[in-house]
């Protein structure tokens, strides 16, 4: 199973790539190298940071082909600013836009009530039919770190609350995000990351 | 919801997990990274391995641990001890770490903390203190002082002091070790817990003093802690997180249940 992997330069790549390869994946790391995203059989956006970061997508043109590669039916996952980043932009980097996959925007909890970041173990209630969270009950347990959050649409897989219900987890066909960190959360990531990798990548058997 | 983090601590000398009351008197108690796994399976939501040797010649060691112990954990694990610069810090998260936690590096020049945080994130960077009450203060917890160098020397801040300038400079949790109440399993210092996590807006973990379950759920109420770490309690087959856990959850804690 191949997978690309796409270094913005965001935090530290290691965590991500040590558990694609305990699934029996084959990760291909670019940072730049269009052709690995045109040949994709399957695409992961990790990211751990700020928002800015995803400066770097655009001016590596890995944008536009990020976003030819998910037209012609790859699977996309993005985890935590690489979910945030499929959405139109976020408030923490308000002149860097997204990739608009989905129409809304993200923004920070609200000071206050909690502790800003939301850090640690909080369960999901996810949607019936998500191909990504199969087999993950409603109230199991992903680890969180992250100030930024993305709000609940039609669009949303699975819902986690704190200070108020936001997106957990999107996913509208081929294109998937999970604000939680899947290397980082036991068996039930271990078990997201395995749905992801076995949905029909382009230009594979099925 | 957000439940409360148990952190089993993995005291690391020359290698080897060592336990000792008040940084001293060092016990073998096995393998970092079978100790780390052991602990992931038994319910632990966090793992903190801490390198004590913090010597030159001990870099390469702790580099190959961090590395065997990272490769078959699944949860997140912060690698603290002889972290100087934010090159010691990229090697260990080249290893395979989540996090860095920082101690007596960041007190000798705070723009470490920024420095780790703009390459890796804020979530990245935990600031641990060594605190102990000052018993000759008019407010003994208030004017709490930080300690370095094992807990032997002061550092001439005070704890709450400088857990709010950590957090200004990038910090994404502050790791709070009771020097006083470390090792003597009579419980975590609540009152100097609370005045740190009422001083800042990022989690507290909280360190040092666990001995028994109502240890924990005073410090996760009394304590305002998000998290709270334990090292000698799991040692020697006392307990597990998990057993830890359901006892937290009967007393009505918030934990990561089934694990």
């Amino acid at each position: 199973m191949r997978v690309t992997v796409i270094d913005y330069k965001a935090g530290n790549l290691t965590s991500v790539l040590k558990t694609l390869r305990h699934l029996g994946a084959e990760p291909i790391v670019t940072d730049g190298d269009l052709s690995l995203v045109e040949s994709a059989e399957r695409i992961v956006l990790p990211g751990v940071g700020h928002f800015a970061a995803t400066e770097r997508l655009d001016a590596a043109k890995l944008t536009g082909a990020i976003r030819a590669a998910i037209a012609r039916g790859v699977p996309f996952l993005g985890i935590c600013v690489g979910m945030q980043w499929l959405f139109a932009g976020s408030d923490e980097a308000p002149q860097q836009p997204g990739l608009a996959a989905f129409p809304e925007s993200c923004s920070r909890f609200p000071e206050g009530k909690e502790k800003v970041p939301h850090v640690g173990w909080n369960s999901i209630s996810s949607r019936q039919n998500s191909k990504l969270l199969a087999g993950v009950a409603s109230g199991e347990f992903v680890y969180f770190t992250h100030s930024y959050r993305a709000p609940v649409t039609a669009d949303t897989a699975a819902v986690t609350q704190y200070i108020e219900p936001f997106a957990a987890a999107v996913e509208r066909d081929n294109v998937m995000g999970v604000q939680f960190h899947p290397e980082k959360s036991g068996a039930t990531g271990l078990k997201i990351l395995r749905n992801f990798l076995e949905l029909a990548g382009k230009g594979t058997e099925c | 919801m957000l439940t409360k983090r148990i952190i089993a601590c993995l005291d690391v000398h020359a290698g080897r997990v060592v336990k000792g009351v008040q940084f001293v008197d060092l016990v073998d108690a096995g393998d970092p990274a079978t100790q780390a796994a052991r602990h992931a399976r038994e319910g632990a939501d966090e793992i903190v391995l801490l390198d004590i040797t913090a010597t030159h010649e001990g870099r390469q060691t702790l580099l190959a641990t961090v590395q065997r112990t990272a490769k078959e954990l699944f949860v997140p694990f912060c690698v603290g001890g002889g972290i100087k610069t934010a090159r010691d810090a990229e090697q260990v998260f080249e290893a395979g770490a989540d996090k860095v936690s920082i101690n007596s590096a960041a007190l000798a020049r705070p723009d470490l903390i920024g420095e780790i945080g703009a390459s890796f994130g804020a979530q990245a960077v935990v600031v641990a203190i060594d605190a102990r009450r000052d018993p000759a203060a008019a407010d003994p917890v208030g004017e709490a002082q930080v300690f370095v160098h094992g807990g032997r020397k002061p550092a001439g801040r005070r704890v709450v002091e400088w857990a709010r300038e950590a957090e200004a400079r990038g910090a994404g949790e502050i790791l709070l070790t009771s020097m006083d109440a470390d090792g003597t399993r009579a419980g975590f210092d609540c009152e100097l817990t609370a005045a740190v996590s009422d001083a800042v807006g990022i989690p507290v973990i909280a360190s040092g003093g666990a001995g028994t379950v109502a240890h924990f759920a005073e410090v996760f109420a009394r304590g305002k802690a998000h998290a709270a770490l334990a090292a000698s309690i799991f040692h020697f087959g006392v307990s597990t997180s998990r057993s830890l856990k359901e006892e937290l959850a009967r007393a009505g804690v918030a934990v990561r249940l089934p694990c």
